[in-house]
């Protein structure tokens, strides 16, 4: 996408000088600032005592002495080791299963000839339109119709299939110069050995940002599996959140929930900024997530 | 292929037409099998939770029962005009157009601000933009959680900061004149920092050598902003406008978890009161409706917007 080479670009010269007067630079450094204030206060109440009861709950200088009490009860009270292993769960089935269909549909879009192409790109399209947040209902029905209803099965199959993940991977198969497949041709290799060991390998850098995308999203994601997972030990990290958010908010636990919010995005936040360059094009990339 | 040399063509002419066609139609199939078995895989899935979902909506909004456990029955387009009767939904879709409104406005003008100062690229406005950027990674319900904090009457950070500026101490989810605008403060918070990369890309293509001629002839900083930058990131408004307006309609996680529509439906969006009709009335029929009216106006939205946007390339 041309969007990615341009945001690791920098921004030419001219641009650059004076493009905002001082007071606008001042301006988002203010709001920068404002903008790290829930996950200071997240951090500062976690380490908070108990002890120093509700009226200094609010107070974002640190206490001097740090426990780990919140996280302790948080850890007791939600089932976190259970929640994170279904969010994974389904995360990777659905980036696997993805990955599948995004190589061979991207490559049957980049590289072969077809009746019907426009119109079956057309309908790829489609996917991209209907937002997927808002079939809902139907795709529960679907998905109770299969038996996979309570089932982490259940949370990945609608997205299974991803026009963007297509769309992603046609434009990198059409960047590979053909000469490296004619060669592959002469010396007999089939169609799946040609994608496997030419497309696939240098297609890398598109993989990984759709990686990101997909994790990202479906980490996040809430309200589709809360309509399609009735049981506790089925949870992922969001809806297990939102349920021990509920039950600790009852009892004005303030710190066990800032404990809790972390350990949920901890993950997420500690690969980002290990990764911080590629995530920001990823997130270019993807336009509409 | 004229009648005046059929010595050219010994083999077509000994097939009759119509089998020529078959034939000519089978070779064309054999040719594009490969790429149908490529693709059916997606298109598996894709006809089942895309296209099936959609067609599933136009049927389910057809029909309704009596009772939850009375047999469906065929009732035409009764449950769209029940829907749009129903002033639960005629609320929400107020609320969802003053939220879509009231959110996208600030976080795109925040945005565009963001990207202004942070265009050069060194160590602090990479760690600005890191600052800005995390919470657009963290899911909507965790974002809530902390959210739910800052709001609390009297004692949450929000009131322990500047609830003594105030006259009157507000209950912020609580107060039914002010839910609304306390949830869109969070949407703004988590997609600032989203819209602030596009426009970074955009003000990319901003030219070098007419923002140097400018400089050239005295233009300060807000004429070349208003001359040459705005205009150049016409493109990128309109597709953060876009995002900005699906974001709208497809984020409510905030609603479930802080205040489940209330108080008074003063929070109801659109989506949540599809939610509530499916799975909490168990009305299909209605929620079916609601889905399809939800789904063509955004998806003329985007026609109209990829039209737009088509012109705007296609154009001189």
């Amino acid at each position: 996408m041309k969007l990615i080479d341009r945001l690791t670009k920098d921004v030419p010269l001219a641009t650059r000088r004076e493009i905002t007067p001082k007071l606008g630079f001042l301006l988002t450094v203010l709001l920068a600032l404002v903008w790290l204030i829930p996950f200071l206060w997240m951090g500062v109440a976690t380490l908070r005592p108990p002890s120093d009861g509700i009226n200094l709950m609010a107070e974002l200088m640190p206490s001097l002495k740090p426990t780990l009490d919140n996280i302790r009860d948080a850890w007791e009270i939600g089932d976190f080791p259970r929640y994170f292993l279904n969010t994974t769960i389904i995360c990777t089935g659905i980036l696997l299963v993805q990955f599948v269909t995004i190589t061979l549909a991207g490559f049957a879009f980049a590289r072969l000839d077809f009746a019907g192409k426009t119109l079956i790109f057309y309908l790829f399209l489609m996917q991209l339109m209907l937002v997927p947040v808002l079939l809902i209902v139907p795709n529960l029905r679907i998905i109770a119709q299969f038996g996979l209803y309570d089932t982490l099965a259940g949370v990945m199959m609608p997205f299974f299939a991803s026009a963007f993940g297509t769309f992603l991977m046609r434009q990198a198969f059409e960047a590979i110069p053909t000469e490296l497949e004619d060669a592959a041709l002469i010396d007999g290799a089939s169609l799946f050995q040609r994608i496997r060991h030419i497309y696939v390998p240098l297609s890398i850098p598109s993989f990984s940002a759709f990686a990101i995308i997909s994790v990202t999203s479906h980490w996040n994601d809430f309200l589709w599996p809360l309509m399609v997972i009735n049981s506790p030990d089925k949870r992922p990290l969001t809806v297990g959140l939102s349920v021990f958010t509920a039950t600790a908010e009852g009892t004005q636990a303030w710190g066990t929930i800032a404990a809790g919010t972390l350990m949920v995005i901890a993950p997420l936040l500690i690969t980002f900024l290990i990764f911080q360059k590629r995530f920001i094009s990823s997130f270019v990339t993807s336009g509409i997530k | 292929m004229s009648l005046a040399e059929p010595a050219a063509l010994p083999v077509a002419a000994s097939v009759p037409p119509r089998l020529h066609l078959l034939q000519r139609f089978t070779g064309r199939f054999k040719v594009s099998l490969p790429a149908y078995l490529l693709l059916l895989p997606s298109l598996v899935f894709l006809a089942l939770f895309t296209y099936g979902a959609m067609g599933r909506v136009l049927i389910d909004a057809l029909y309704q029962r009596a009772t939850p456990k009375a047999p469906l029955r065929f009732v035409g387009l009764d449950n769209i005009s029940a829907v749009l009767a129903d002033p639960y939904f005629t609320g929400a879709v107020v609320n969802n157009l003053v939220y879509a409104v009231g959110t996208a406005i600030p976080s795109i003008g925040l945005a565009l601000l963001f990207a202004l100062a942070l265009a050069r690229t060194n160590v602090v406005t990479s760690a600005l933009r890191a600052a800005l950027f995390l919470p657009v990674l963290i899911p909507m319900v965790a974002a809530s959680a902390l959210f739910l904090f800052i709001f609390l009457p009297n004692v949450g950070l929000l009131d322990y900061y500047i609830g003594g500026l105030l006259p009157v101490v507000p209950n912020w989810l609580g107060d039914p004149d002010i839910a609304l605008y306390a949830i869109m403060i969070i949407t703004i918070w988590k997609n600032a920092g989203y819209y602030m990369l596009f426009f970074l890309a955009g003000l990319q293509s901003v030219p070098e050598d007419v923002m140097e001629a400018a400089h050239l002839d005295g233009a300060g900083p807000f004429m070349r902003l208003r001359y040459i930058i705005l205009p150049e990131l016409k493109p990128t408004f309109l597709f953060v406008i876009v995002i900005a307006t699906l974001n709208a309609v497809t984020q409510v996680d905030h609603v479930f978890v802080m205040t489940k529509g209330g108080p008074s439906n003063s929070t109801n969006l659109v989506l949540f009161y599809i939610y509530q009709q499916a799975v909490e009335h168990y009305d299909i029929g209605k929620a079916s409706a609601a889905t399809m009216l939800t789904l063509a106006a955004l998806m003329g939205l985007t026609a109209l917007s990829f039209r737009t946007m088509a012109n705007r390339e296609g154009g001189p």
